[in-house]
């Protein structure tokens, strides 16, 4: 950590900020004073460049001195070009509960030069339409790895050539070999894929095909941090400006050193300032399948898939898997989605009326908080008994049911207010509403507001469909 | 064309610009080493016959001095522990989960045998959910019965879950504590919504040990931490702060255990508890158990990795105990911990060769 230090995240004030801009509060970003706009920007919520004045030439000083007090701990590396170009990297921060985690780990799957054209097509196009709605996202893979298994340039470059042809996803060209390597970028020399990778031993070579391609380079000194920051530091000398690091990732008994080696960079980045740790981090959950015929092909699947799951949670900015399957991909992506959301605000769902199964004007209604947790266990317990029912989803800021009624998140004006706005009352004959048990307190305010009879239900949502079953009479 | 494919780099030397580096420049990595003002307090579980019990052997959870499996600075003292459940009446379980055990469903002890010999479980969970009001309504003296054969069937420490009823649940763990002094079961769980005192008092006087269970709020843990210090030792006291499945709000859930393990670190004492998951909540995930369109089947294979995530992911949060379902996902876990706290060094020769593997 002889490398120069950074101001962490939390060091960085608004005053600071505020000392280099224009400070005409010219409000061209839409903020009402440069003060507002500093605060905005050590949050995190704007970008620098909205400061329009800031970039013209008189300013560039004080530009480029705001640009490295608001560099991240982890520098950000663009992959690919154009609309699908990945942005990976730009850390703030080392735990979730710090600051909201940027840039979604990016997942790559693999093909290589020696598979049969239409496995390649094939493989490409599975990876790009992979899609998952899910809260409202559509989860996605992000990249192609294309790997020279050949060893023969001719064939390296036809397959990145149709891949490129296949595919506008950024790619990432894995060959040791530099002239194997400068034929992949021929057939593809300004689509800035990422090179992997630069050695101990190549290092020159690589770095020459990054600069002059003008792409991002993957530093690799397998379970060695000494020879990783060592690399690094020599590729940046060298002149390569954008470098992904990859500490090694081992399977099995190797498991505990890439756990900690990912830790240990990633806290060297954030804690102490070391900006060689500093740079994205590339895991490769794919080393699972070198034991392809010793083990079945299914539990090869299962471990790339909880190391890459493990390596999403522990710092990893990319991914490059082989398995492709939705069973193993699945659990990936949502976990993927469910560490890179705010910490800070509760995921809340939209409000209004659902409708689960086919209800008719007898079926029962129900109403539950927008907090996401909440509304998706009540829709899952719904919804797994094959219930039909109306559920109406109240405003509470994202407040569960007993904390939003402790906290008068959960009010029975809002539930008044969320029966009239649904239209539920033209939906079914009858006026009786099911309550969570841990809103009882509130029914009999619920009733007076509403007019609907209050059900008061049970305290756990599971115990819904068996409350229904014995309790419900329209 | 070919000539142009594969051009001879004119490197190094010569061609190369002045200034740029013509050998590798040595830095070498500080392992960045932190050091934390507290310990996390440890847990004995089950009680042999030399400690008063009829156990084979206890376990004991906790104690450790980083953030979870952060091995370069600390090693873990003891590995996380699996619970696996029994439940002693007919419960809804996923198909993926069900074919497991179908053949040991209503034989609690049959299914506490299953799940230490066949699946590898350090303990068993008894869920006594029978004496649901809303259920069978069963009195605490029957469910004892139950009890004392999972005692005579296995020789692993015991968990010992209510139906979550406050009141029954009150009556339930005082009968089991007066009925089994010395066992140290963990009493699974005492709440906010119970009456703390009296459940404390009879925990304490029985010698077996409570878990404090927390909707995911950190200070409702630290006010149930502190109601438990009038009677309880730090000794006796495991923290359960909910888990949500993955998709359904893990997020939360391993961010709260991140912190509390963070906090119980760094001198927040009321925090400073070894953690126990309800991992078996992963299958609460639709996506765990439906059936779904092919791309996404087979759903024998998705769910229990759906539970494998979910625990791993609150592994390296710092759960201490997991209680799980899934025989594979129960082995995963397992082998997940040994490779974490092995101390093998990684082989790095071989690494590079994941290029050209032929898959």
């Amino acid at each position: 950590m002889a490398e120069k230090k950074r101001a962490g995240l939390k060091e960085l004030s608004p005053i600071n900020i505020y000392k280099n801009l224009p400070k005409i509060n010219c409000k061209e970003c839409g903020v009402d004073n440069c003060m507002a706009f500093a605060t905005k920007i050590v949050n995190r919520e704007m970008e620098l460049d909205s400061c329009k004045p800031l970039l013209k030439p008189e300013h560039a000083k004080a530009y480029s001195i705001l640009k490295e007090m608001l560099k991240p701990a982890v520098a950000e590396v663009i992959i690919g070009v154009g609309e699908k170009a990945k942005k990976i990297g730009g850390k703030l921060v080392m735990y979730r509960h710090e600051f909201t985690y940027k840039n979604p780990t990016a997942i790559a799957i693999d093909v290589t030069d020696e598979m049969p054209e239409k496995e390649v097509v094939g493989r490409v196009q599975k990876t790009e339409n992979f899609s998952f709605e899910y809260i409202g996202n559509i989860l996605q893979l992000d990249m192609v790895a294309v790997r020279c298994t050949s060893d023969d340039a001719d064939k390296f470059k036809s397959c990145v050539k149709k891949v490129a042809e296949t595919t506008k996803l950024p790619l990432i060209l894995c060959t040791m070999n530099p002239q194997i390597m400068e034929a992949g970028l021929m057939a593809s020399p300004k689509s800035r894929p990422l090179l992997y990778a630069a050695t101990t031993t190549n290092w020159k070579d690589m770095a020459e095909l990054a600069i002059m391609y003008n792409t991002p380079l993957v530093a690799s000194a397998p379970n060695d941090l000494n020879a990783l920051v060592s690399l690094a530091k020599t590729l940046q000398n060298y002149g390569v400006k954008d470098i992904v690091l990859d500490p090694g990732t081992f399977t099995n008994g190797g498991l505990q050193d890439t756990i900690n080696n990912f830790t240990m960079l990633r806290r060297a980045a954030t804690k102490g300032g070391d900006e060689l740790a500093g740079l994205p981090l590339l895991g490769i959950p794919m080393v699972a399948w070198m034991n392809k015929g010793e083990t079945a092909d299914d539990l090869i699947k299962w471990r790339e898939s909880y190391m890459a799951s493990m390596l999403t949670v522990r710092y990893a900015d990319a991914l490059i898997l082989h398995g492709n399957d939705g069973w193993s991909l699945l659990p990936l992506a949502v976990l993927r989605q469910n560490i890179y959301t705010d910490p800070r605000k509760p995921v809340a769902v939209a409000t209004g009326l659902k409708v689960f199964g086919t209800p008719d004007e007898n079926s029962p209604v129900l109403f539950t908080s927008n907090f996401a947790l909440t509304y998706y266990t009540v829709a899952s317990d719904i919804e797994s008994n094959q219930v039909n029912a109306y559920l109406i989803v109240v405003e509470t800021e994202g407040s569960a049911i007993d904390s939003g009624v402790a906290g008068r998140k959960l009010t029975a004006e809002r539930v008044a207010d969320a029966i009239k706005a649904s239209g539920i009352e033209s939906k079914v004959k009858h006026r009786k509403i099911i309550s969570p048990g841990k809103a009882s307190r509130i029914s009999g305010e619920i009733e007076e507001l509403s007019g609907w009879k209050v059900l008061v239900g049970p305290r756990d949502s599971s115990e819904i469909p068996k409350y229904i079953i014995d309790k419900w009479q329209p | 064309m070919a000539a142009n494919v594969l051009p001879k780099l004119k490197l190094p030397a010569g061609a190369i610009p002045g200034g740029k580096p013509t050998s590798l420049f040595p830095i070498s990595f500080s392992p960045p080493i932190e050091k934390y003002p507290n310990q996390i307090s440890t847990v004995k579980l089950g009680a042999t016959k030399s400690e008063g019990g009829t156990r084979g052997k206890s376990l004991i959870i906790g104690g450790e001095l980083s953030p979870a499996f952060y091995t370069f600075e600390n090693q873990t003292p003891h590995k996380p522990v699996i619970t696996l459940d029994v439940f002693d009446m007919e419960v809804p379980l996923s198909k993926a989960v069900k074919m497991h055990v179908k053949d040991v469903i209503g034989d609690p002890a049959a299914w506490a045998k299953l799940a230490v010999e066949k699946f590898g479980a350090d303990m068993v969970t008894m869920h006594l959910i029978s004496v649901d009001p809303l259920l069978k309504d069963a009195s605490p003296k029957e469910a004892c019965k139950t009890i004392e054969k999972v005692l005579q069937a296995v020789d692993v420490p015991l968990v010992i879950g209510g139906c979550g009823d406050p009141v029954k649940d009150t009556a339930l763990f005082e009968e089991v504590c007066e009925q089994f002094p010395g066992e140290r079961f963990l009493i699974s769980s005492v709440t906010l919504d119970m009456d703390v005192d009296k459940c404390g008092k009879f925990i304490k006087k029985s010698g077996n040990a409570v878990l404090a269970f927390t909707p995911m709020d950190l200070n409702f843990a630290r006010e149930l931490s502190r109601r438990l210090y009038d009677n309880l030792s730090r000794e006796d006291i495991v923290m359960d702060l909910t888990t949500a499945a993955l998709g359904y709000g893990l997020d939360y859930a391993f961010t709260n255990m991140e912190r509390a393990r963070i906090g119980g670190l760094m001198g927040d004492l009321e925090l400073a508890h070894p953690m126990s998951s309800g991992t078996t909540n992963a299958w609460a995930a639709r996506e765990a158990w439906l059936k779904m369109s092919d791309e996404w089947e087979p759903r024998e294979l998705r769910g229990p990795l759906w539970e494998v995530t979910t625990a791993l992911t609150l592994l390296t949060a710092g759960v201490d105990l997991f209680m799980m379902m899934h025989p594979a996902a129960v082995k995963t876990l397992k082998d997940v911990t040994n490779y974490l706290t092995a101390n093998k060094k990684a082989d790095p020769a071989k690494f590079l060769e994941w290029v050209k593997i032929k898959a």
